[in-house]
Formats: C-alpha cells, structure tokens, sequence
C-alpha cells in the first residue's frame, strides 16, 4: 500500500511543480471567471431578473447567482486542460514513462485525475477568496462544505476530459474538440441563469441544459456554499464521473504514447 | 541467466505484419546491440518491451518475468532510454529523478539515496538542482540512463540513445555502457544503425523488415560470412549501406 501511496504523492508533487512554474496558467485561469463576474455581470444584472430560488432564501444579486457557476468554470476549463497536457505528455513522450512504471494503469490514470482536480480546486479557492472581497460572501462554513462538491465535479469534468482525450491523435485537433465540448457545457447550463429562465425562452433549450452534467456540478456545488444538499445532482455527478472514468481507463490505449512514426516501422 | 528472453514473437499493424517469429536473448553483463535500417521494426520491439503494445503473438520474459502475465513484476526489471527525451525540461534534475522513483513507489528517503548514489555515478551531481532545459544533450542523456538505473533493473533498454549527440559524447555512454554491465550485472539492449557504437565483446542482433537475419558474437557472424567486416555483413543482409 506505501508504495501506491508514495506514487500518487509523486504525480501530485509534479503536477504541483508543473502547476506552480506555469504561473500565467492561473492567472488566466482567474481572469476568465473574474472578467464574467465584473464585466458581464455588470451588463446582466439589469436584463437579467432573478426570483427567489433555492437554495437562495432570498432575493440575491445576479454576482451571487453566478459565482458558483464561476467557480464551475474554472473546473471546467482546467478539466479540458489537463486532458489538454495528457494529450501533449503522450506526444512529447513523457507519458511514456508514467506507463512504464509498475503500477496498474489504471492507478496512475486516476492519480491524474486527483492531482489535476486538486489543483482546479486551489485555484476555484483562489477565485472564491476574490469575490469574497468583491462582495460575494456565502456562509464561511459553506466554503468548507462545498470543498468535497467541488472534488466531485473536478473529477467528473476531468473524467470528461480523460476520455475526450483518448479519442484525440494529435495536439492539433484538441483545439476543434474544446469548442465543441467546454462552450455547449457552459452556456448550456445553469451556471450563467436559471433554468426557469431557459424555460421560458425554449423548452428544448431548457431540456438540454437539464439533461447536462455540468448543470448538476454547478447546482451541487451551489447548494453545497449554501449549505445545503442536493441529492440528484450528486447522484448524476458520481454516474457520470464513474462512466467517463471506466470508459476512459477502458478505452485509453498505451498504443498512441509510443512514437509518433512507430505503425511506419 | 538471461535477462531478457524473446520467443517467437510477432506484431502487426492491421494487415500490415512488422516482426516475424523473433528469438532471441540478452544475457546480463554484456551489451546486445541490435542493429536494423530503418522501418525494420526496432522501435516497435522496444515498444512491446516495454508494455506500450500489447504483445500479439509469442513471449518475453523479463528476468524470467512473463511479460504478459506479470507485467508489474517485468516492469520492475526494466529501465528504458527512449530515443526522445522523456524528460521534464522545467523540472531539475532531482526532480524528474524523484518523479521516477515515486512511479516505482519509493519512499522519500530511499528516493533520496538511491539519486544521490546514482547522480554520483553519473558524475551529475553538482547539477542536480539545474534545470533540465540548462543540460547539454550528453547530460540529458546521462540523466535519463539514472534515471533508468535508480530502482535497479537487470535489463538496460536504449533506444537509439546516442542520436543528437556529438562523437565525444556518443564514445563517452559507449564506454560508460559497458562499465555498467560489468560493475552491475546487468544486461543492456541498445537499439542503433550506427555500427561504429558495436565494441567487440557485445553481442549482435541484426533486424530486417522484421526479421532476425544475424543472432550472436561478432566472431561468430563474421565466421559464418566468411569473415567479412560488420559493415560488409549489414549490407549483404539488409541491402543498405551502413552508417
């Protein structure tokens, strides 16, 4: 068991040094969700009404209602990232050599993911610190609480991610993939209005961002700053985590890490 | 004993077959060089040496390790050089030495003992805490052979890992290759076209379009080509001029 133990604190202790030297990476990071708070948020709040929702007892500020979304984002984005780096890890070859070592694929597949989500989850803290500021202050017991949401939502984006990138040949086609997958995960959600709200516009629209799991990271994570629990949206949370995850782990051919010229010799 | 056995082995992409029915052994305190043109299939070999493929036909054992049935325990006698780097360029060197060793879950302190002792080795170690990016492409190298050797395997793998390098550093692994196998016991499996890396002590395998055409002693294959040189040999077998 030590030995499982000393290797998952390796990929961390490295996605942690990778992390820290690309500093602009949070930076960027930050300024996504911030520039959506400040600026678009500014512009929305007139046109957007919000009505009293749960797991709000009250009326809130469209900055307040779309915080958690936010803070979902920044998951999603970083979900796509580190599915990003796999797929650059296997061309550059560094890859190679996590699957050399002796422990189950399936282990290190899953180190992975957990170092790449608790590094989203620094950086959501990040985030949540700033709005705190701004004025976005959700029980201080509710940034505890969520703390175990955001982890489940980490991992199922970055579950996501992982099978996304096994379906991906080359650097050059992940670019396509991204808008294809992290904008209609988005702006298909709740994260940015109400569903109620996407109701009444299009009941298609309005099904589609139901049937989304980013929705359910979103409201599980929402609920959890405020303290409170929703039950569904963890359940479709945990399913689709433990679909992507096995597909990914099932699907993910050591094949494509060796040389790109290798199927030529 | 052998460290490394391959019996009747044979890989295909599609409809497209690379390797037909390879045997061969390396045994440990001698280099194997194996020695193909290119498109002969090496670095496939070396990827199914190294689990990247799954083997479709035959079997490899690793220090007696079946490769297909314990690949845990076969991977745990084996230390590869890739032909690119596979190191971290932002990372220094104690670093992409420390992320190894906890893939083969050592602990800190092992970790610690088993680099320091292996960047002395290597002579390396006053540039442990140098970025990786700052090393010359001989120390890379030096790099990533500690790195192979830290959790102390009984086969070496290189493939073509004297590429990029400049012929005082390619002499230079050379010799130190061979140092290795004797202080150590190990066997080492290096991958090359370049016939002037072969000492006279290795053993040679020569690989074309898949096929094991030379197996054995540089005396014995000249023997069997009425004494020939090596580079006269590779031609007649594989139709290329050596390099």
């Amino acid at each position: 068991m030590k030995a499982y133990w000393y290797c998952l604190s390796g990929i961390f202790f490295r996605e942690w040094l990778r992390f820290w030297q690309q500093r602009t990476r949070l930076l960027s990071a930050l300024v996504r969700p911030l520039l959506w708070l400040i600026v678009f948020a500014a512009g929305f709040r007139a046109a957007l009404g919000i009505a009293i929702i749960a797991p709000y007892d009250t009326y809130i500020t469209y900055e307040t209602y779309i915080v958690p979304g936010l803070a979902c984002m920044i998951l999603l984005f970083n979900g796509m990232q580190s599915s990003l780096s796999m797929v650059y890890d296997r061309e550059m070859g560094s890859m190679r050599i996590l699957l050399t070592s002796p422990q189950p694929r399936s282990f290190l597949l899953i180190c992975k993911l957990l170092a790449s989500a608790c590094i989203s989850i620094v950086q959501v803290y990040i985030f949540l610190a700033i709005t705190w500021f701004y004025g976005v202050q959700p029980p201080l017991l509710g940034l505890l609480v969520a703390l175990p949401a955001l982890l489940m939502v980490a991992l199922m984006l970055g579950a996501i991610g992982l099978l996304l990138s096994n379906g991906i040949r080359q650097l050059e086609n992940f670019a396509g993939v991204m808008n294809f997958v992290i904008f209609p995960l988005f702006f298909l959600s709740s994260a940015l209005y109400p569903l109620w709200k996407m109701q009444e516009a299009s009941l298609w629209l309005y099904w589609i961002c139901v049937l989304n799991p980013f929705s359910h990271g979103v409201e599980l994570v929402r609920y959890a700053l405020y303290l409170q629990f929703n039950p569904v949206a963890l359940m479709v949370c945990a399913a689709t985590t433990a679909i992507c995850l096995c597909a990914a782990v099932l699907t993910f051919s050591p094949k494509r890490t060796s040389l790109r010229t290798a199927p030529s010799k | 004993m052998n460290a490394l056995q391959v019996s009747d082995v044979s890989f295909s992409y599609g409809a497209r077959a690379v390797l037909h029915g390879l045997n061969f052994t390396c045994p440990r305190g001698r280099v194997t060089a194996l020695l193909g043109p290119n498109a002969a299939g090496k670095t496939t070999l070396i990827s199914l040496l190294t689990c990247l493929y799954p083997l479709q036909q035959g079997q490899i054992k690793v220090s007696g390790h079946d490769l297909t049935r314990a690949p845990r325990s076969a991977l745990r006698e084996l230390g590869v050089v890739f032909q690119q780097s596979t190191l971290d360029l932002d990372l220094t060197v104690e670093q992409n030495l420390r992320y190894h060793a906890a893939l083969h879950g050592f602990s800190p302190a092992d970790a610690k003992q088993r680099i320091n002792a292996e960047l002395e080795r290597q002579q390396l170690s006053e540039r442990r805490h140098d970025k990786v990016r700052l090393l010359n492409g001989g120390h890379r190298r030096r790099v990533e052979i500690a790195r192979a050797l830290l959790h102390n395997p009984r086969l070496l793998l290189l493939d073509e890992a004297s590429v990029g390098l400049d012929p005082a550093s390619r002499k230079a692994l050379q010799t130190h290759l061979r140092s290795l196998c004797k202080e150590r016991d190990i066997a080492v499996l290096s991958t090359t076209h370049i016939l002037d890396e072969i000492g006279p002590e290795d053993h040679v395998l020569i690989l074309n379009k898949g096929l094991l055409v030379a197996n054995g002693s540089i005396a014995a294959i000249q023997d069997q080509y009425q004494q020939q040189s090596l580079p006269q040999i590779f031609e007649q077998l594989t139709q290329k001029a050596p390099l």
